[in-house]
C-alpha cells in the first residue's frame, strides 16, 4: 500500500505547520523501540508466554538437540569430547557410503532402495485400499451392520506393534521336526501359493517373501482406521447430489466417477500428502522386529541399517549411521515439501 | 433405464457386502486363532491342527504366565508409564496449544513453524539415541535412577496432536471468552472453565492418542530401560517371544502345553484390557480428528 503524506502529518492551525500526527509518533516509537515493546508485551500477557515454555524445552531439548548430535555425520567420532569440539572431517562418511564401493557401502545402497520399495509399495497398495472401504461402507444402510464392520476392522489397530509382528511370527512361523508350520503357511501351502519346503523354512527367512508380509500385514493392521477419514468424506455429500446424477441416468460407476470421487478428492490429496511425507520415515520398528539375517537383501532399511552400525557394539560408527540417516530425512522432507507444493499449484489444497 | 440403474446399484451392493465380509473375518481371524491355540493341547498346537476351535483344552499357559512375577511387573510398568506419560503429554500441549491458538501471541507464526518443521524433519534414531543417553546421564546425576521417567517425559511428544489441539481452541467462539473476561476469569480460568469443556471431544482423541502410543511403545523402551525390573509389557512379550522361538531353550521343553501356547496366551492377556475399554474409547476415533487443518 502506497502511503499518502495526509495519513501520517496533519495541519497545525494555530501554527500554521505541517506535523507528525499523534498515531503516527506511536507508530514510529513502536518501529524504533521494537524490542522494547515486544518486552513489555510479554510482561504484560505473561501468564501466555508461560504456558508456552514447558512445550517449547520439550522440543527443544528431544526433538532440536537431536539435530545438533546429527552434526556428527561431519565429525570424527570421540568419547570424551562434545559434537561441537569434535575434528570436523568433511563429507568423508557421505563420499564413503555412497561411492566407497566396500561391503558397507553396497549395503547402504541396499537399505536405501528397500526404503524406497517399501514405502513405494505401501503407496501403491496401501494406500488406495482404505478408499475402496470407505466406498464399501457407504454401501450398507443398516447402522448397526456397519458399525459391527467398523468394529472389526479397526480391531488390529488397537495392537501394538509388537503384538502384531509376534502375532504374524506365530501365523507364519517355520516348521521343524517337532512341530508344525503356522496356520497361515498351511494354508498358503494348501493354496498351492508356496511349496511345501519353502513354507516348511519359515516365510520370514525367505527374503522374496518379506515385501509381501510387510505389506499384506500393514494393510490388515491399517486399511481399516484409515478408511475412517474417507468415510467421513463420503458421509458427508449431500443425498440430494446422488439424486440429481440417477434423475440423469447415472449409474453406480459414473455416480463415483462424477459425484464422490470430486467430493472426496481433497481429502485424498491431503492423505496423499500425508503419505508422501512419511515416505522415507517407514515403520523401522515393525521392520527390525520382523527381520532378521536371512532377509537382509530385501528388509534392511536405512533406519534399521543406522541402528545396526550407529547404536551398540560391531557397528561402523555413529558418524557413518548419523550420515545415513541424515541423507535419508533430507530426502524425506524434500518429498513433503514438493508434494506439498505441487498439490497446493495443482488443486489449491495443501496440508502445510 | 430406471432398470439398468437398479442393477449397477445391486451388483455394487452384493460386491460390497461380499468383499467387506471377507475383509472383516481375516481381521477377526488371527485373534480367534490365538484364543484358540493359547488353551489348547500341546499335540495339537504343536501339528497345526487347530483351524479355529480349541483341541484338548487346558489353562496351564495362562497360568504359567500369571504364576510369572515378571509379566504383572511388565503390566504395572506399562500402566505407571501410560498413565503418567499420557499426563505430562496432555499437560505440556494443552498449554501450549492453549497459547498457540491466541491470536495476540507476539511470534505465533515463528512457534508454530518450531513445531512442524519436526513433522517434517527429524534427527533419527542415531542422533535421537545418543541425545536419550545424554538424557540419561543428566537424570541419573540429578538423581532419578528410575529410567521409567526418562520415557515419560522424554518420548512421545507429537506436533500433530498439539495442532489438533490448537485448531480445536482456535474454534471455540471469542465472544464466550470475552465474557468469561468481563466476569473476572483468569487465563487460567479462562482455559479451564471455557476452553477446556468446549472442546472436550478433542481432547480425549488426543488423550487417546498419546495413550496408545504409550502402551505401544517398544523400541525406547528397549533401548534406554536398562534394569529388567523396570521394562514395559511390550519389551516382555518380544523378549519371551525371543526365548521360547529358540531351539535351545525349547529342547528342554516338557509341558503338557506347547511353548507357542504361552505366546499365544501373553497376546491375548495384552490385548484385552485394549478390547474392554475399546467400546467406550471407539467413538472418539471417528470424531475429533480434524486432518484438513494444519495450516499455519
Amino acid at each position: 500500500m502506497k502511503q499518502r503524506a495526509a495519513d501520517f502529518l496533519e495541519f497545525d492551525k494555530t501554527k500554521g505547520v505541517y506535523r507528525i500526527s499523534p498515531e503516527q509518533a506511536v507508530r514510529d516509537d513502536v518501529e524504533k523501540h521494537y524490542w522494547k515493546h515486544v518486552g513489555l508485551t510479554i510482561v504484560k500477557d505473561w501468564r501466555l508466554y508461560l504456558m508456552l515454555v514447558p512445550m517449547l524445552l520439550v522440543f527443544l531439548f528431544w526433538r532440536y538437540f537431536p539435530m545438533y548430535e546429527l552434526l556428527s555425520c561431519f565429525k570424527v567420532p570421540d568419547q570424551v569430547l562434545p559434537v561441537s569440539q569434535q575434528f570436523f572431517s568433511g563429507f568423508s562418511y557421505f563420499k564413503r557410503l555412497l561411492f566407497a564401493g566396500d561391503s558397507l557401502s553396497t549395503d547402504f545402497w541396499r537399505a536405501l532402495r528397500n526404503t524406497f520399495i517399501l514405502s513405494f509399495y505401501g503407496l501403491c497398495f496401501g494406500f488406495p485400499i482404505p478408499i475402496i472401504l470407505a466406498l464399501f461402507f457407504n454401501e450398507i444402510r443398516s447402522n448397526v451392520a456397519r458399525s459391527i464392520y467398523q468394529v472389526l476392522t479397526y480391531l488390529p489397530k488397537f495392537m501394538s506393534t509388537v503384538v502384531m509382528t509376534s502375532l504374524v511370527t506365530m501365523l507364519v512361523k517355520q516348521g521343524s521336526l517337532t512341530s508344525g508350520m503356522g496356520i497361515v503357511s498351511q494354508a498358503l501351502a494348501g493354496l498351492g501359493l508356496v511349496s511345501e519346503e519353502t513354507a516348511m523354512s519359515g516365510l520370514l527367512n525367505r527374503p522374496e517373501f518379506f515385501r509381501s508380509i510387510y505389506q499384506i500385514s500393514g494393510i490388515w493392521e491399517g486399511a481399516g482406521y484409515d478408511s475412517i477419514v474417507f468415510f467421513a468424506a463420503i458421509i458427508a455429500i449431500s443425498p440430494t447430489s446422488y439424486e440429481a446424477a440417477q434423475i440423469d441416468g447415472a449409474d453406480k460407476m459414473a455416480q463415483m466417477r462424477y459425484v464422490v470421487l470430486p467430493s472426496i478428492l481433497s481429502t485424498i490429496v491431503i492423505m496423499l500428502i500425508t503419505r508422501i511425507g512419511s515416505l522415507l520415515n517407514i515403520g523401522y520398528e515393525k521392520v527390525l522386529l520382523l527381520y532378521n539375517t536371512n532377509t537382509y537383501v530385501t528388509a534392511d532399511v536405512v533406519s534399521t541399517f543406522a541402528n545396526r552400525n550407529g547404536m551398540g557394539a560391531g557397528g561402523a560408527g555413529t558418524g557413518i549411521a548419523a550420515a545415513a540417516e541424515m541423507m535419508n530425512n533430507v530426502i524425506g522432507m524434500l518429498l513433503v515439501i514438493g508434494a506439498n507444493t505441487i498439490a497446493r499449484k495443482a488443486s489449491n489444497t495443501s496440508l502445510y | 433405464m430406471k432398470r439398468k440403474l437398479e442393477i449397477s446399484e445391486l451388483i455394487f451392493k452384493i460386491v460390497s457386502y461380499t468383499l467387506l465380509t471377507i475383509f472383516a473375518l481375516c481381521c477377526l481371524y488371527p485373534f480367534v486363532y490365538a484364543v484358540s491355540a493359547s488353551i489348547s493341547g500341546r499335540e495339537a498346537v504343536e501339528y497345526g491342527r487347530i483351524v479355529l476351535f480349541p483341541k484338548d483344552i487346558q489353562f496351564q499357559a495362562f497360568a504359567r504366565m500369571f504364576g510369572d512375577n515378571m509379566f504383572w511387573n511388565a503390566y504395572s510398568n506399562t500402566l505407571f508409564v501410560t498413565l503418567y506419560g499420557t499426563l505430562w503429554a496432555m499437560l505440556t500441549s494443552i498449554l501450549g496449544a492453549y497459547a498457540l491458538s491466541k491470536k495476540r501471541l507476539l511470534f505465533r507464526k515463528t512457534f508454530n513453524f518450531f513445531l512442524v518443521f519436526t513433522m517434517w524433519f527429524s534427527a533419527g534414531i542415531v542422533p535421537q539415541y545418543l541425545n536419550y543417553l545424554a538424557t540419561k546421564k543428566v537424570f541419573n546425576a540429578v538423581g532419578i535412577m528410575d529410567d521409567k521417567w526418562l520415557v515419560v517425559i522424554a518420548m512421545g511428544m507429537a506436533a500433530m496432536n498439539i495442532i489438533l489441539l490448537r485448531n480445536a481452541f482456535e474454534g471455540v467462539p471469542s465472544e464466550i471468552e470475552e465474557a468469561a473476561i468481563v466476569d473476572g476469569a483468569t487465563e487460567m480460568q479462562v482455559l479451564t472453565n471455557v476452553f477446556i469443556p468446549m472442546s472436550k471431544s478433542t481432547i480425549a482423541t488426543v488423550a487417546l492418542f498419546f495413550a496408545i502410543s504409550r502402551w505401544n511403545g517398544y523400541f525406547w523402551a528397549r533401548q534406554m530401560i536398562s534394569n529388567t525390573n523396570e521394562q514395559p509389557l511390550q519389551v516382555f512379550i518380544r523378549l519371551r517371544l525371543e526365548q521360547y522361538t529358540d531351539a535351545d531353550y525349547l529342547a528342554g521343553w516338557n509341558e503338557i502345553y506347547a511353548s507357542d501356547s504361552v505366546i499365544y496366551a501373553l497376546i491375548v492377556c495384552s490385548i484385552v484390557p485394549i478390547l474392554i475399554i475399546y467400546p467406550f474409547i471407539q467413538k472418539y476415533f471417528a470424531k475429533g480428528v480434524n486432518v484438513g487443518g494444519v495450516k499455519e
